[in-house]
C-alpha cells in the first residue's frame, strides 16, 4: 500500500478506517457504501467537512462534486457542527396531534435556542424533523440515536439534565 | 423502549415472538424459527411461490401487490444475479411497524429475506434500514451475523448440501441516512447504488430490470416478516385468518387521539369502528371522532359515518381511500382540518426530491398555500386553487409521492370544505393554538 494512502492519511479512527475499508469491499459496486459511510463519517467527525468529502471520494473513487451531490440529498447529513448532543423533535402528524410543538416549543425555552440552533457551549443544537417511526409512542423525540416516546412538556428538563451530565462525564457520542 | 400492547381481538403471527427475547438466535430457533427456510430448501422455488400464491399476501408497504405474483414475474434464467431487497426505510407518517420487528424479531427477516431468494435464485439479499433507525440496524446486524455463524446463512445455508451442492445466500444490512423518498422501490436502488434517491423509469420493472440491473424482488419489511408465518402455517391456514383476497394479519399502529394508541396485529378486514372504539379505547378523553386517517398520511381521510369497513386493501379503496400502510391517525373534534392538512402537505414538499416538476412545484403551492389560509390570509378562491393543484399532481409523476401529497389534500378539501371556509376573510382559526406565520 502506498504512503499516500487513505489508511496511513486518514482522518478517520483507526477503527472507523478499518470499518470503511471493509465496507467498500462488501457490495457488487463500491459506491453503494456511499450513504452509510458518509453517515458514519459524520458520527465520528460531526458534520461533513471537505477533509470527509474529500478522503470519501478517494477512498470509493469518485469525484468530489459526485459525494456532495449526493450527500446534499439526504436530510440526515450536514455540512456544518451540530451540538454534541442534537435534539431532533418530531412533529409530524401523529406526534403533532399529541403535543408536539408544545414540546418543541419547551426545548427552545429550556435551551435557550430557536430552531436549527447550537447552544454556546456546543452541548446541544436543536431541529424539528420528519416523522422518525414512533408514531405509536408519540410525541417522541431523538437525541442523537436515541430514542425518547411518549413524552410531555415536563420530561423535557430530565432529558436533557441525563445528556448534559453525560457530557460533562465524557461519554462518547451515541453511547 | 416502545411500548407493547395487546387485545384479545388480536390474532398474533407476526408479532407472536414479540417481547420474548427472539431477538437471540437461540430463542428464536426455540420459537421454532428457521424451520420454514428449511422446508422452503427442501421444496424448491415453484413450490414456495405457489404456498406464497394460496396464502393471499399482499404487499405491506401500502401498493397491496400480491407478493407470491410479484415473485413469480423475476425470470428463470438470468445473465445478471438476482437480488432480494427488503425495503426497511419506514417513514410513511403514522407508520411504526417495522420498527417493532426489527427490535423484537430481527430473524424472521432475514428468515424472509431467505425463503424470497430460494422462491426466485437469488444469492444476495439486502435489508435497508432508515438511517434514524440505527440502533435496530445495529440489532439486524448481529442477527445477521448470528445467522453466517450458525450456518444458516453462507455458501451452504443449513449445511443442506456440501461445497459444491450447497445453496448459497448472503445478507448485506444497509443504513439510509433520512428520506422518505428512499421508501419508493426504485429510488431505494438507487440509494443502495450509492446514488441521489430519485426513482427510475417504469418500465423495466425491478423484477426485470432492479438493483445493479439485475432482476429484483423488492418486499415491505413486514411483509417479508410474515413470509415464515405463511410457509409455517400453511398458505391455506394463513389466507383463512383475512378476508377474502387479503390473507393473514396486518400490523395496524393506532396512533394520534386515540385512548390506547399501539401496534396491534389484526385480521385483514378487521372492523375499523372496532379497531378505534374497541381495541383502541375510542377516541382520547372521551372527545368526538373528527376524522381517520387510515393508512399512513397519504391516504384520504374518513369521516365517522365512513368507518364502518373492514380493513383491508379492497374495503378501503371502496371507500374511497386506501390501506396503505396500516397506520391508523384518529383525529378528534378539538382540532384543526386546516392545520392537519398543512402539516401532512408540509412532510411531502419536505420530501419531494425535485426529480418531476408537478410534484416539486406542487407541494410547494400546496404548501404555500395551505400556510397563508390557516394564518387566515386566504380567499375563496385558494380552495378551489387547492383542489386544482392537486388534482393536476394526480398521476403526473414518476413515482407515487406526488400522489401521496395531491390525495390526502383533496380528501381535506372536499370533505372539510366547511371548515376551509371558516377560516376565510381573516377569521383566525377557530382552533388554532400557535400563530402561524404567512409565507406569502
Amino acid at each position: 500500500m502506498s504512503a499516500a494512502s487513505p489508511e496511513t492519511m486518514s482522518i478517520f479512527s483507526p477503527q472507523l478506517a478499518a470499518r470503511f475499508d471493509a465496507l467498500v469491499e462488501k457490495y457488487p459496486l463500491k459506491r453503494s457504501a456511499l450513504v452509510p459511510m458518509l453517515l458514519y463519517a459524520q458520527d465520528e467527525i460531526g458534520y461533513l467537512s471537505d477533509a470527509v468529502i474529500s478522503e470519501i471520494a478517494e477512498r470509493i473513487g469518485i469525484t468530489e462534486l459526485d459525494v456532495r451531490n449526493v450527500a446534499t440529498y439526504y436530510s440526515m447529513l450536514r455540512f456544518k457542527p451540530a451540538g454534541k448532543y442534537n435534539v431532533q423533535v418530531c412533529t409530524n402528524i401523529s406526534c403533532m396531534l399529541r403535543g408536539a410543538y408544545d414540546l418543541y416549543e419547551k426545548f427552545q425555552e429550556e435551551l435557550g435556542i430557536g430552531p436549527k440552533g447550537v447552544t454556546a457551549d456546543g452541548v446541544f443544537s436543536l431541529e424539528e424533523v420528519e416523522c422518525i417511526g414512533a408514531c405509536c409512542w408519540a410525541p417522541a423525540i431523538q437525541v442523537n440515536y436515541d430514542f425518547h416516546d411518549e413524552l410531555t412538556p415536563d420530561s423535557v428538563h430530565g432529558i436533557l439534565a441525563q445528556y448534559r451530565s453525560k457530557a460533562t462525564t465524557g461519554e462518547q457520542k451515541n453511547a | 423502549m416502545p411500548r407493547l400492547v395487546s387485545h384479545p381481538d388480536e390474532v398474533k403471527i407476526v408479532t407472536k415472538r414479540f417481547g420474548q427475547g427472539a431477538a437471540a438466535i437461540d430463542k428464536y430457533v426455540e420459537l421454532g424459527g428457521y424451520e420454514a427456510a428449511k422446508k422452503c430448501l427442501a421444496q424448491g422455488p415453484e413450490w414456495i411461490i405457489n404456498e406464497m400464491k394460496a396464502s393471499g399476501l399482499r404487499g405491506r408497504g401500502g401498493a397491496g401487490f400480491p407478493t407470491g405474483l410479484k415473485w413469480s414475474f423475476v425470470p428463470k434464467q438470468s445473465e445478471k444475479p438476482k437480488y432480494v431487497l427488503v425495503n426497511g426505510d419506514e417513514s410513511e407518517p403514522g407508520t411504526c411497524k417495522d420498527h417493532l420487528i426489527f427490535l423484537h424479531d430481527p430473524h424472521s427477516v432475514i428468515e424472509g429475506t431467505i425463503i424470497a431468494g430460494l422462491a426466485i435464485g437469488a444469492k444476495t439479499g439486502f435489508i435497508y434500514l432508515r438511517g434514524e433507525y440505527r440502533y435496530l440496524l445495529e440489532i439486524m446486524e448481529k442477527a445477521v451475523a448470528d445467522a453466517y455463524a450458525k450456518g444458516f446463512l453462507g455458501k451452504n445455508i443449513f449445511g443442506a448440501g456440501n461445497e459444491t451442492t450447497g445453496t448459497e445466500f448472503n445478507i448485506i444490512t444497509q443504513s439510509g441516512a433520512g428520506a422518505y423518498e428512499v421508501g419508493e422501490e426504485s429510488a431505494l436502488m438507487e440509494s443502495l447504488e450509492g446514488k441521489r434517491g430519485v426513482p427510475r423509469i417504469k418500465p423495466p420493472f425491478p423484477a426485470v430490470v432492479g438493483l445493479y440491473g439485475g432482476p429484483t424482488v423488492i418486499n415491505n419489511a413486514e411483509t417479508i416478516a410474515s413470509v415464515p408465518h405463511v410457509i409455517t402455517m400453511g398458505a391455506a391456514a394463513y389466507a383463512a385468518v383475512g378476508s377474502e383476497r387479503n390473507g393473514g394479519t396486518r400490523l395496524f399502529g393506532l396512533s394520534g387521539h386515540i385512548e390506547r394508541p399501539g401496534v396491534y396485529e389484526l385480521p385483514m378486514g378487521y372492523s375499523l369502528r372496532k379497531m378505534i372504539y374497541e381495541v383502541g379505547g375510542g377516541v382520547r378523553g372521551g372527545r368526538a371522532l373528527k376524522a381517520v386517517v387510515p393508512g399512513g398520511s397519504s391516504t384520504p381521510v374518513l369521516l365517522p359515518n365512513e368507518i364502518d369497513i373492514g380493513m383491508d386493501f379492497d374495503q378501503v379503496g371502496k371507500a374511497g381511500s386506501m390501506l396503505g400502510s396500516g397506520g391508523v391517525v384518529v383525529i378528534d373534534d378539538q382540532t384543526c382540518i386546516v392545520e392537519f392538512a398543512l402539516r401532512t402537505i408540509s412532510f411531502y414538499q419536505h420530501e419531494s426530491c425535485g426529480w418531476c416538476i408537478p410534484c416539486r412545484e406542487g407541494t410547494d403551492w400546496l404548501k404555500k398555500s395551505l400556510t397563508r389560509f390557516h394564518a387566515g390570509f386566504g380567499e375563496m378562491k385558494d380552495i378551489d386553487n387547492i383542489q386544482y393543484l392537486a388534482e393536476n399532481m394526480m398521476g403526473r409523476t414518476f413515482c407515487p409521492l406526488g400522489d401521496a401529497a395531491a390525495m390526502p389534500t383533496l380528501g381535506f378539501v372536499k370533505k372539510f370544505r366547511k371548515e376551509f371556509e371558516d377560516h376565510l376573510n381573516g377569521k383566525p382559526c377557530p382552533f388554532a393554538k400557535h400563530v402561524e406565520l404567512a409565507v406569502v
